[in-house]
């Protein structure tokens, strides 16, 4: 029972309390350049978390035999590997947010949350609880993404997914699909949580104090 | 050939900047942008790396993939060359400039996963600003990029000196205002995209 509650706690663990971008800043240059587009987003997601998976499956597979001081050099090895097998597949099947999503897709590779999770989640825990970790920790990174995407999209081209939302009168704020409007998405975003993180806290509190009365 | 070059370089420095317009290096930017010395230190640290990185990668292009038709093997290959490159400066910096090494501490070997750097490698590349690169066109690049990072940090890390010491709301404490404050510096950058030769 234990074991399955530890199991759910290691998924929730990277959607939520310790969400890659929004808690840890992991991650940060695809999170601004690719979140023009919701598509775009999703996509770049996805084949993160693909690579997040595997690589964590192989790194933990292969944690006992990695030389410690070799690991990074055998991570990044590992990594880049995964990268251009996600990297062919997408030129294969889906050229065109290939082309859209361009040199970020192999600049996957440095994506510091994949490393991040190999060096302090994968090189230490089972295989099982590695991929879960990956799942978990990708997608969290996805629906971040898809959050500053949605409101950048609906904000600067009136369309959610290149569907559009409000009639011919509606003139979009094109500096949000520009560069400034993703730090100022991310910053407005992060301010929101600071302020909703800061109630969630003071309740807790105000409860405690409750409780010791 | 001399208005290529310079052509090249007002464009990666000051058009496409980087930082502000591509998103690449956003995490040293970030991360060691709290005071100018250091982030003086860790953008001649890109500079430098940047230039070498720029140099070997073509090189193991265009005399070792392209021969042996491995260009798959693109991104491993580059990413490799790049982690060694990191590693031999770290060594430089560690004997001949200690006082560097330890003020650049932790964010010397991240340079490594540093995406400005493969990002140049890469651009170099795949013809990024549409033409196809030569030796020269590519190590113009790989510098003008390092200085576009290094004037885009050091601008930073002079607002957020200033922002220590003012009054901001407590919700946008820390990352929120940091985040707000580099809207307003790549808007700044937005206005030299109306630069065209």
């Amino acid at each position: 029972m234990e074991n399955k509650k530890g199991y759910l706690s290691t998924f929730l663990n990277g959607l939520i309390t310790e969400n890659p971008t929004l808690v840890l800043f992991l991650g940060m240059c695809p999170t601004l350049a690719v979140t023009t587009g919701v598509i775009n987003g999703i996509g770049m997601g996805l084949s993160t978390t693909a690579v997040l998976i595997c690589s964590n499956i192989v790194i933990s597979l292969l944690r006992k035999f990695i030389p410690d001081k070799i690991r990074i050099a055998s991570y990044i090895v590992i990594i880049a590997g995964f990268v251009t097998i996600v990297q062919m597949l997408l030129n294969a099947y889906v050229p065109a947010l290939s082309s859209s999503l361009g040199i970020y897709i192999p600049l996957i590779v440095v994506n510091c949350i994949i490393l991040g999770r190999a060096e302090a989640f994968a090189n230490k825990n089972t295989v099982g609880r590695s991929a879960l970790d990956g799942l978990g920790m990708g997608l969290g990174f996805t629906c971040s993404l898809c959050i500053i995407a949605a409101v950048r999209e609906i904000l600067g081209a009136g369309t959610f997914a290149g569907i559009p939302l409000f009639g011919e009168s509606f003139q979009p704020v094109s500096i949000m699909i520009l560069p400034p409007g993703a730090f100022l998405t991310l910053g407005v975003l992060l301010a929101v949580i600071n302020v909703i993180g800061g109630k969630i806290k003071k309740n807790k509190t105000d409860d405690t104090e409750k409780e010791g009365i | 050939m001399v208005a290529d070059l310079l052509i090249i370089a007002i464009g990666a420095i000051l058009i496409n900047n980087f930082v502000l317009v591509q998103f690449l290096g956003i995490c040293p930017f970030l991360g060691v942008s709290k005071k100018v010395d250091t982030s003086v230190g860790m953008g001649f640290a890109v500079i430098f790396v940047m230039a070498c990185a720029s140099i070997i990668t073509w090189c193991v292009q265009y005399y070792l993939l392209v021969p042996f038709h491995l260009e798959y093997l693109q991104t491993i290959a580059f990413i490799l060359v790049i982690a060694v490159l990191v590693q031999f400066v770290e060594m430089f910096l560690k004997k001949s400039i200690p006082s560097l090494y330890s003020a650049l501490g932790v964010y010397l070997p991240l340079i490594t996963t540093n995406c400005a750097v493969l990002g140049v490698a890469i651009q170099n590349i795949t013809k990024f600003t549409g033409v196809e690169m030569s030796f020269v066109k590519s190590l113009v690049y790989g510098v003008s990029a390092g200085i576009g990072f290094t004037i885009a940090i050091v601008l930073f890390a002079g607002v957020r000196e200033r922002l220590e010491s003012s009054n901001v709301p407590e919700f946008l404490k820390g990352m929120p205002i940091t985040l707000v404050t580099a809207a307003l510096l790549s808007i700044a950058f937005l206005g030299f995209s109306g630069l065209s030769f």
